[in-house]
């Protein structure tokens, strides 16, 4: 990318910085600002995340996944919107690929991700 | 109109401007929460190469120059051109025509004209650039035929093809004008109504919302 354009998209910085790093297989909870009316109020969505989109760039998205009422629903935010309010990372998943269109046909403990183990150097 | 070599570097416009050369696109978020896609322009400093008035042109214009030229590969009478308003050879020469009326008399020869001068955040700006070369190309590319809309009922080889360009022994021709294949792309094109909607005066940058024609790095012409 050019000089001048990553001169321009730098003023996002403050905003991604504001969000914990994670990544697909990661459970989130995404805190969702909604205009009714006059009104504002959060809405969240927990899901776990199946792919980010356009890294490092103003379009960035990201995909949740999440399992309501037995129907799998999925919900695409772009990470720099100033209508999402708060990013919550609940749990690190360990997965193989970038993109986790896997999931899409499956249910129970066949879509169960298994958790990232971290090692700690003492 | 003289036929002077350099003329044919001069494109007549009217109304205020700057010439700028598109950087890329990227993508903002505008107050109300959407995601605008915008393109970038390296717009300015433009050096100010001639000044014509009525009474010696019979119009009133400004001729802007823009963009870092070896003077190797200068012509020479652009070269003279050039010294007499005391700035180094330029690669693009636009003349816009009535150039910022309400400031006449301040823009003079050998002046620079900044992007943040001529426009404001929120102006509304028509951006001129040629458009990228598609080659050799088909009437489904080239003017947006539906093609013949089936592969079955006998249908052989000729998806994309035109069907008929014309009636039979009335009138026995083809008519001027009829859409056919041929060079696509490379044209003139002018894109109405960007908004402009940052202006970075340090980097001499603008960003207007939408696309521009033209690949990056090409020459594109802002009117207000």
């Amino acid at each position: 990318m050019s000089e001048l354009l990553k001169f321009v998209e730098a003023e996002y910085n403050e905003v991604r910085a504001k969000f914990p790093s994670f990544r697909a297989g990661d459970t989130i909870n995404v805190h969702v600002k909604i205009i009714e009316g006059n009104k504002e109020r959060i809405q969240q969505f927990q899901g776990t995340v199946i792919q980010r989109k356009n890294p490092s760039t103003n379009g960035e998205t990201f995909t949740v996944r999440k399992i309501s009422n037995g129907i799998g629903v999925e919900r695409i935010f772009p990470l720099l919107s100033p209508s999402i309010d708060k990013i919550e990372l609940l749990r690190e998943g360990k997965v193989r690929r970038a993109r986790l269109y896997y999931l899409r046909g499956r249910q129970g403990k066949s879509a169960k991700i298994k958790e990232k183990i971290k090692h700690h150097k003492d | 109109m003289c036929l002077c070599p350099w003329w044919k570097f001069i494109i007549q416009h009217k109304m205020s401007g700057i010439i700028g050369k598109k950087v890329g696109m990227t993508s903002i978020f505008s107050a109300d929460g959407r995601n605008v896609a915008c393109t970038l322009i390296e717009a300015g400093p433009c050096v100010v190469t001639q000044v014509k008035n009525v009474d010696t042109d019979g119009y009133n214009a400004v001729q802007l120059a823009f963009g870092e030229r070896k003077e190797k590969n200068t012509p020479k009478p652009l070269i003279g051109h050039f010294k007499k308003a005391g700035t180094t050879p330029k690669q693009k020469v636009v003349e816009f025509r009535d150039f910022r009326v309400e400031f006449e008399g301040q823009v003079n020869l050998g002046n620079t004209v900044k992007a943040e001068e001529v426009f404001v955040e929120g102006d509304f700006v028509d951006a001129i650039g040629t458009s990228k070369g598609k080659g050799f190309q088909g009437v489904v590319k080239r003017h947006g035929f539906g093609g013949v809309g089936g592969q079955t009922h006998g249908q052989h080889n000729r998806q994309r093809h035109p069907g008929s360009i014309g009636a039979c022994s009335w009138p026995s021709r083809v008519f001027k004008g009829m859409r056919m294949a041929g060079r696509t792309g490379g044209d003139r094109v002018k894109v109405i109504n960007l908004r402009v909607l940052k202006i970075y005066p340090e980097k001499n940058l603008l960003l207007v919302s939408g696309s521009v024609p033209g690949a990056k790095n090409s020459f594109v012409i802002l009117e207000k």
